[in-house]
C-alpha cells in the first residue's frame, strides 16, 4: 500500500511541492490536499494584474481542479484544517472532514496584517491577499469613489495602482517619509513617488492611522494629527505575519513562524512545513522565489532522496505595476564598512545605487534603468570579487558589447510585439503570455516554452527582465546550488572535484559515485561529464563518441540540410599552392557545392555528404592537412598577421609565433571552442584583443591579453602581462588554457568564466607563481600526448568508428 | 501483415548510438538505448527535419542534433512543451538480429 500525503493550504508553496514530488517520484504517494479557498491552486503573485485589469483569473489559473484529477489527487477545496492529531497521524477540518497522514506537509502561507485601530472591521475595509479581495475590490469600485490604501509598500502600491485604473481616486497613506522603504531608498522611493503622482495616485506621507469612521460602512479615515479624508473603501496593505495558528495550537515550536530545519521538518519528524508560514534560521521569506527553493527540497525530502538542504535565500524586488522600473536587492543602505557607487541622471529619470563592501556588492537599488539588475543580483549573490571591473560596474553588462537587443531595452517599456529573440523570433507579448498562460516561473521554463534566449542566449538579461517584470521579482534559483543538469543536484564544480579527489575515469563511474537521477543522463551533461574525465584524466580515460555531439562525433559540422561541412587546418592562416590545389581536387572530385574563407583565415567545404567524409579527409590528409577541428569545444584557429616579415611597421614574427602557437595546442579538448591570435603591433590587424588569448608584438616583446570573445557578447582582453621571449609566449599559453581546462565549467567560454572567476585569480596562478605556471603547463604537455592526433586520419587509414559513415542497410 | 525485413544485428549499432537504414521512401534512423532495446524512427526531426539519427541517445529518447529537442524513442512523440511527432516503424529481435517493417506503427 502507498503512504498517505496530507497537504494543508493549496497555495503557492504547497502545490510547487506536490508538482515537484510529482516530477521525481509519482508513484509514491496517496496525496490529499487541504484548501481553505474553494479553487485550486492560482498564482497569488499575478492578483495585481487582475485587479488593475491586465488579467482574468481564469489566465491565473496554475493547477485547475482537474488537473488535481488527471493526477490522482484529492482536493478539499474550501475546507480548513482545523486541528492536527499528531499522535494518531489524522487531520480534521472543520466540516469533520479527516484524513490520516503518514507524512503531513504544512503551507498555510500568511494573513495579512490588520491595525487594531477602532473601525478596522467596518465593512469596506479589507485586505489584499486572495481572490475573495480582489472580487471585493472589484466590486467596490464600481460603486464607490474613494479609496484609501493603508501601507506604501509593494502590496499597498499593487493595490492602488489597480484601483486607479478601475477608475477610482486613490490615496496611499504611508507611515513613514519613503514609499517601500524597504526596497528603495530615499531618493530613488522619491522617484518612484512622483513617477506615480503623475499617473494620478494621491500620497499622504508620515500619516499615522488612528481610526476608521464610518457606522454600517467606512465613511473615512482620521490621522493622528487630527485630519480626516473621506473613504468608501480601506484596504490594509500593512504588512502580513506567518499563519501558525493550527501548528501553534496542536504544539509544534513556532516562534516568529513554524520553526524548520534545513530538510524542512517541523520538530515533529512527520510533519514538513514550507512558505510564507515558516521561519528558516532566523528568517521569514514573503516572495516566492524562496518559497519554491523550499519546495524543491522539501520534494526531494518527501521523495525520500534525502540529500537537498536549503540554506536560505537572498531575494531581489520588482514592483509590477506597468510602465515602472525599479529594482533592488539586498543591502542598499550601507554603513560605515561600506562604499557606495552612485549615478543619478535626473533627465532621465534614472537613478542606480550599488553598496560595496571589500569590493563585493552587498546590494544595489535602480530606478528607470534596471536592465543590469539581474547582473547585479548574480554578482551579489556570488560573491563576486568586482576589483578587476569596478569602473564598469556602473556602466552595466550591455556595455561590455552584447550583440543583440543584449538587455538595451527597458522590458517595462517594450511593446508587446517588439522582438526580443533575435534567433527565434520571439516577441515580448508571446514571452508574457506564456508566462501567464502556462504558469511559467524561471527563466528555464521560459526558454523551454517559448525558445526566447534558447538559442545564442545575447536576450537572456531581457527575458529575465521580463520575467521579473511579470512575476514581480528574481526567480532564479541561487547560485551556489545550481545543478549541472537536471539529471542532478550537483554543481559543476561539485562534479569536478569528485572526479578529481574520487579518481572517477569514466561517464559511468561518476553517474554511479554522485547518484545521477537518469539512468544514463541526458544531453547536456553526457558532453560535460566526458569532458571533465578527459581534462582530468587524460591518460585513463577513455572517450566516449556517444556523449559527443554530432559535429565532435563525426569531426565535421553538421549543416541544416544533414550535410556536413569540412575545413582543415591552415597553420596560422597560411598556405600553400599544394594544399590550395589539393582542396580545389576535393572541390571538383566530390561536387562540394560551395566553399567559402571564413572568419578564422581558413576555408570552410560546404554541403558533403556523411558518406564522403572519410574519402575527403584521405584526400586533404594526403595533401598533408589535418582536422580543423572547426566543430569542437577545442583549440580553433589561430589568427595571425602578416607581421615583421613583410609589414612595415611589424616588430615581431607574428606568423611565426601563431604557428607554433596553433602546433603547440591543436588538438586540445577544452570547455569550450578557445581562439587565439598573434598581432605584429598594437595596430592589432589579427584582432588579438577579441580572442581568448591573444598576443601583441611589441618592440621590447609581446603583450598576452586574455579572455576577449567577438561572438555574442563582445568583450575586450584583459592584460595579463608582458613578456619577453617567444619562449615565455608558450609557456604562458599552456598554461592559461590548462588553468581553464581545469577550472572552467562545460559550455563556459574564457570571457565569462574570467569575469565569474577575477583577473586576479588567473593572474595569481598563471603569472605571479613561476612554478605553478610549470606545472601547469607541463599537465598541458601530458594531456597534448594523448589529445595530438588527428581525428581524420585515423578513420581514414585506421578504421575508427566506420560505423559511423556507412548505412547499416539499403532497402530497395 | 507487415513484411520483416533483416537489417543487420544489436552489435552493428553502438550502445546509446544509431544507424541509418535507407529506403526509397527516406532515412530511417534505428537507435539501440543502454539495455539494448531498439526502436526504429523515420530520419526527420518534426521540428525542421533534422536527421534524428545524428543525435545523442539517453533513456528512451535522442535529442535533435538541430535544435535539441527531445524525441521519444518508443512512437517517435516530441516531448513536452514542443509539439509534433514522427513516425515511427515495428521492430523485431531474434536472437541478436534485427528486423524492421516499413509499415509505419499508426
Ligand atoms: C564558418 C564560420 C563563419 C564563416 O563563414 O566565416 C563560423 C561558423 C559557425 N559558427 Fe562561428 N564561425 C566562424 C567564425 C566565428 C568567429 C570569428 C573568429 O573566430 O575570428 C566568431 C566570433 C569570435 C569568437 O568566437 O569570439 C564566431 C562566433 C560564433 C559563436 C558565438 C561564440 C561566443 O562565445 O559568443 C557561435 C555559437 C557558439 O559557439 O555557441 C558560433 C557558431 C558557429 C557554428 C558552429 C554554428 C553551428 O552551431 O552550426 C557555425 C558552423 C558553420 C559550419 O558548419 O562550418 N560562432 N564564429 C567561421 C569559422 C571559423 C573557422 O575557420 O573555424
Ligand atoms: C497581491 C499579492 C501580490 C504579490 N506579489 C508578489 C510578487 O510580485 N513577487 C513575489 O515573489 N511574491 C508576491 N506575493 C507573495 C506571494 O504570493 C506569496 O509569497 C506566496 O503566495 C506564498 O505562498 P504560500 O504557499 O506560503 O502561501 P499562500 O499562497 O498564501 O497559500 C496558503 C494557502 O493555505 C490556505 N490555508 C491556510 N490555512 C489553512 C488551513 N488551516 N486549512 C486549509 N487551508 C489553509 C490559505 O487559504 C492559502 O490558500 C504577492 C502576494 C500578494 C497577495
Ligand atoms: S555562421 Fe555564425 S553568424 Fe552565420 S548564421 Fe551560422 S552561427 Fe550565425
Ligand atoms: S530540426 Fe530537430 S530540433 Fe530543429
Amino acid at each position: 500500500m502507498k503512504e498517505k500525503l496530507v497537504l494543508i493550504g493549496n497555495g503557492m508553496a504547497g502545490m510547487r511541492a506536490i508538482e515537484e514530488l510529482l516530477d521525481i517520484a509519482p508513484e509514491m504517494y496517496d496525496i490529499t490536499v487541504f484548501g481553505a479557498e474553494p479553487y485550486g491552486n492560482y498564482n497569488r503573485i499575478l492578483l495585481s494584474p487582475v485587479l488593475a485589469g491586465e488579467k482574468t483569473i481564469d489566465e491565473i489559473m496554475l493547477n485547475d481542479e482537474q488537473w488535481y484529477a488527471d493526477n490522482g489527487i484529492v482536493l478539499h477545496k474550501g475546507k480548513k484544517v482545523s486541528t492536527i492529531d499528531r499522535r494518531n497521524h489524522k487531520v480534521v477540518a472543520e466540516d469533520g472532514t479527516t484524513e490520516e497522514y503518514d507524512r503531513l506537509l504544512l503551507a498555510t502561507g500568511s494573513n495579512p496584517f490588520i491595525i487594531p485601530v477602532p473601525g478596522h472591521d467596518l465593512p469596506g475595509v479589507i485586505s489584499f491577499r486572495d481572490i475573495y479581495d480582489v472580487d471585493a475590490m472589484l466590486e467596490s469600485s464600481k460603486k464607490h469613489k474613494h479609496a484609501v490604501v493603508i501601507g506604501g509598500g509593494l502590496l499597498g502600491l499593487e493595490a492602488a495602482n489597480g484601483l486607479m485604473l478601475q477608475g477610482m481616486h486613490v490615496t496611499v497613506v504611508h507611515l513613514v517619509d519613503t514609499l517601500m522603504e524597504r526596497q528603495m531608498d530615499a531618493v530613488s522611493g522619491g522617484m518612484l513617488k512622483k513617477s506615480l503622482e503623475e499617473r494620478g495616485l494621491n500620497f499622504l506621507m508620515g500619516a499615522s492611522t488612528e481610526a476608521i469612521i464610518g457606522e454600517d460602512r467606512v465613511k473615512g479615515v482620521r490621522f493622528k494629527d487630527g485630519l480626516e479624508i473621506a473613504a468608501d473603501l480601506v484596504v490594509m496593505a500593512v504588512g502580513i505575519r506567518p499563519n501558525m495558528e493550527l501548528a501553534e495550537s496542536v504544539g509544534l515550536h513556532c516562534e516568529r513562524g513554524v520553526v524548520v530545519n534545513d530538510t524542512m521538518q517541523t520538530y515533529d519528524p512527520k510533519i514538513y512545513a514550507i512558505g510564507e508560514c515558516v521561519q528558516h534560521r532566523g528568517e521569514t521569506y514573503g516572495l516566492v522565489a524562496p518559497l519554491f527553493e523550499q519546495a524543491k527540497v522539501c520534494a526531494n525530502h518527501l521523495a525520500k532522496m534525502g540529500i537537498a538542504r536549503y540554506e536560505g535565500s537572498v531575494t531581489s524586488t520588482k514592483l509590477k505595476v506597468t510602465g515602472i522600473d525599479l529594482f533592488s536587492a539586498g543591502d542598499f543602505i550601507g554603513d560605515d564598512t561600506t562604499e557606495e557607487i552612485v549615478m543619478q541622471d535626473a533627465g532621465r529619470g534614472i537613478y542606480k545605487k550599488i553598496v560595496l563592501k571589500d569590493n563585493k556588492i552587498q546590494g544595489a537599488v535602480m530606478y528607470g534603468d534596471t536592465v543590469d539588475g539581474a547582473w547585479y543580483f548574480q554578482l551579489m549573490r556570488d560573491g563576486t570579487d568586482t576589483s578587476d571591473f569596478r569602473t564598469a560596474l556602473m556602466l552595466g553588462q550591455a556595455h561590455l558589447g552584447d550583440s543583440g537587443h543584449g538587455g538595451n531595452t527597458a522590458a517595462a517599456n517594450m511593446s508587446d510585439d517588439m522582438e526580443v529573440c533575435g534567433c527565434n523570433g520571439v516577441c515580448k507579448g508571446d514571452i508574457v503570455k506564456a508566462i501567464t498562460a502556462k504558469g511559467l516561473f524561471t527563466l528555464d521554463d521560459v526558454r523551454s516554452h517559448t525558445k526566447a534566449s534558447n538559442s545564442c542566449g545575447s536576450c537572456t538579461g531581457l527575458v529575465e527582465q521580463i520575467l521579473a517584470s511579470t512575476l514581480g521579482g528574481d526567480y532564479s534559483a541561487a547560485p551556489h546550488s545550481k545543478p549541472l543538469c537536471k539529471c542532478t543536484d550537483h554543481s559543476h564544480d561539485e562534479v569536478r572535484q569528485a572526479i578529481k579527489e574520487r579518481h572517477l575515469v569514466s561517464i559511468r563511474g561518476v553517474m554511479d559515485a554522485m547518484q545521477w537521477k537518469s539512468i544514463d543522463g541526458c544531453a547536456s551533461c553526457r558532453p560535460a561529464l566526458n569532458y571533465y574525465v578527459i581534462a582530468t584524466w587524460p591518460a585513463e580515460a577513455k572517450d566516449d563518441p556517444q556523449s559527443r555531439f554530432i559535429n565532435e562525433r563525426a569531426h565535421a559540422n553538421i549543416q541544416k540540410d544533414g550535410t556536413y561541412s569540412v575545413v582543415p587546418r591552415m597553420w596560422g592562416g597560411l598556405t600553400t599552392p599544394k594544399e590550395l590545389r589539393a582542396i580545389a581536387d576535393v572541390v571538383d572530385k566530390f561536387d562540394v557545392p560551395e566553399m567559402k574563407v571564413t572568419g578564422g583565415q581558413r576555408i570552410d567545404l560546404f554541403g558533403i555528404k556523411k558518406e564522403d567524409l572519410p574519402a575527403v579527409w584521405a584526400d586533404l590528409n594526403a595533401a598533408g592537412m589535418v582536422s580543423g577541428h572547426a566543430y569542437g569545444k577545442s583549440l580553433r584557429t589561430v589568427k595571425t598577421c602578416v607581421g615583421k616579415t613583410w609589414c612595415r611597421f611589424g616588430t615581431q614574427d607574428s606568423t611565426s609565433v601563431g604557428v607554433e602557437l596553433e602546433r603547440l595546442s591543436w588538438g586540445s579538448w577544452m570547455p569550450h571552442k578557445f581562439k587565439m591570435a598573434v598581432s605584429g603591433c598594437p595596430r592589432n590587424c589579427a584582432e588579438a584583443t577579441i580572442k581568448d588569448y591573444g598576443v601583441v608584438c611589441v618592440d621590447s616583446g609581446y603583450e598576452l591579453h586574455v579572455g576577449g570573445n567577438g561572438g555574442i557578447t563582445v568583450r575586450v582582453t584583459d592584460l595579463l602581462c608582458k613578456v619577453e621571449t617567444e619562449e615565455e609566449v608558450y609557456e604562458y599559453s599552456k598554461a592559461f588554457m590548462q588553468l581553464y581546462r581545469e577550472e572552467a565549467h562545460y559550455l563556459e567560454r574564457t570571457a565569462p568564466w574570467i569575469e565569474r572567476v577575477g583577473l586576479s585569480h588567473i593572474k595569481q596562478y598563471v603569472e605571479e607563481d613561476a612554478d605553478n605556471r610549470t606545472a601547469l603547463a607541463a599537465r598541458f604537455d601530458e594531456s597534448q600526448k594523448y589529445a595530438q592526433v588527428d581525428p581524420w586520419a585515423e578513420r581514414v587509414s585506421e578504421g575508427v568508428a566506420e560505423h559511423e559513415f556507412t548505412s547499416l542497410k539499403k532497402i530497395g | 501483415m507487415s513484411d520483416w525485413i533483416e537489417v543487420g544485428t544489436i552489435e552493428d549499432i553502438p550502445v546509446l548510438g544509431a544507424r541509418v537504414v535507407e529506403t526509397a521512401k527516406g532515412n530511417i534512423g534505428v537507435f539501440r538505448t543502454v539495455d539494448d532495446e531498439i526502436f526504429a524512427l523515420r530520419d526527420e526531426c518534426p521540428h525542421q527535419k533534422g536527421p534524428l539519427s545524428q543525435g545523442i541517445v539517453h533513456g528512451k529518447r535522442v535529442t535533435c542534433p538541430l535544435h535539441n529537442w527531445n524525441i521519444e524513442l518508443d512512437g517517435g512523440a516530441v516531448v513536452a512543451p514542443d509539439e509534433g511527432c514522427t513516425a515511427s516503424y515495428p521492430v523485431k529481435i531474434e536472437g541478436s538480429k534485427i528486423f524492421l517493417s516499413l509499415v509505419a506503427n499508426g
